[in-house]
């Protein structure tokens, strides 16, 4: 599907926070620049930190010479990313989930739960180093089931 | 006493209320920070009973979430009870969403959380 969007940006940045903190904030401005309210930026926010974390520790261990590259495209109604890392990747389905009894005091998994909560759509390329996340206001609230076999990279 | 810069400790009777100075709880040196200092009080200071004041905090992220998980842990090997308090209703959403509520006692106010201990 083509959109026709008011804004987009490209960035490349080293596997830095401080950096990633920029980029973060450069997106919400333009979402709220394009009448985004703030009941979707405080979960868009979380979402994108989320990735951009998991590119940065998980994706690159922090290597200064590994870069994380990051697209970003925004209309009135749909936001879409796509964040790539250099590290190896990693299957999402061998993230535990973290709400089953057995795994509620282990302190890992949330962040991918809550990248899938606040976003329409979250896809993993099969090596697991490239996420694209969709956000669309006006896609139907999500069934109780995960049911994501979109693949609509940007 | 350690001191702390992430952190505002105060008493109240047996239980130390502590609070945030950091209104965004996400970035990854504060989290470091903020997750040894938070360590600190119970490792270091001998605190038992911890009640975390989130007024004021706006956001917090997963990392964050697993340094409270680990804050909880500990303070139950040392035979105290952590509480929390005062979140805003975006945070309290999040502790809902992976069940963390179920996990911790969360009070809608400091009075209240009181009582729990």
């Amino acid at each position: 599907m083509s959109h026709d969007w008011i804004c987009s940006k490209e960035w490349k940045t080293a596997s830095d926070t401080a950096e990633a903190r920029e980029i973060l904030n450069e997106i919400l401005a333009s979402l709220g620049d394009n009448g985004w309210g703030e009941e979707y930026t405080f979960g868009i926010h979380l979402a994108v930190e989320e990735a951009l974390m998991n590119a940065i520790k998980h994706g690159n261990q922090r290597n200064p010479e590994k870069y994380v590259t990051v697209e970003f495209r925004s209309n009135a109604k749909i936001m879409q990313m796509v964040i790539e890392d250099e590290g190896d990747g990693f299957d999402p389905n061998d993230v535990p989930d973290p709400t089953l009894e057995e795994n509620l005091e282990l302190p890992s998994g949330r962040g991918l739960m809550l990248m899938k909560t606040f976003m329409t759509t979250v896809d993993y390329n099969e090596k697991g180093n490239r996420v694209f996340m969709e956000k669309d206001l006006d896609a139907p609230p999500p069934p109780d089931d995960d049911d994501d076999d979109d693949d609509d990279y940007l | 006493m350690a001191s702390h810069h992430r952190l505002d400790v105060s008493e109240v009777g047996e239980v130390s209320v502590v609070r945030f100075v950091d209104r965004r709880i996400l970035d990854a040196s504060n989290i470091e920070e903020l997750g040894d200092e938070l360590f600190g009080l119970v490792e270091n200071d001998g605190k038992k009973n911890l009640l975390l004041n989130f007024t004021g905090v706006e956001f917090l992220s997963s990392a964050a979430l697993n340094k409270l998980i680990i804050l909880d842990k500990k303070v139950k090997s040392n035979g105290g009870k952590l509480a929390l308090c005062d979140l805003r209703q975006e945070i309290n959403e999040v502790f809902a969403i992976t069940r963390l509520d179920q996990l911790f006692t969360i009070s809608d106010s400091e009075q209240s959380a009181l009582t729990e201990f």
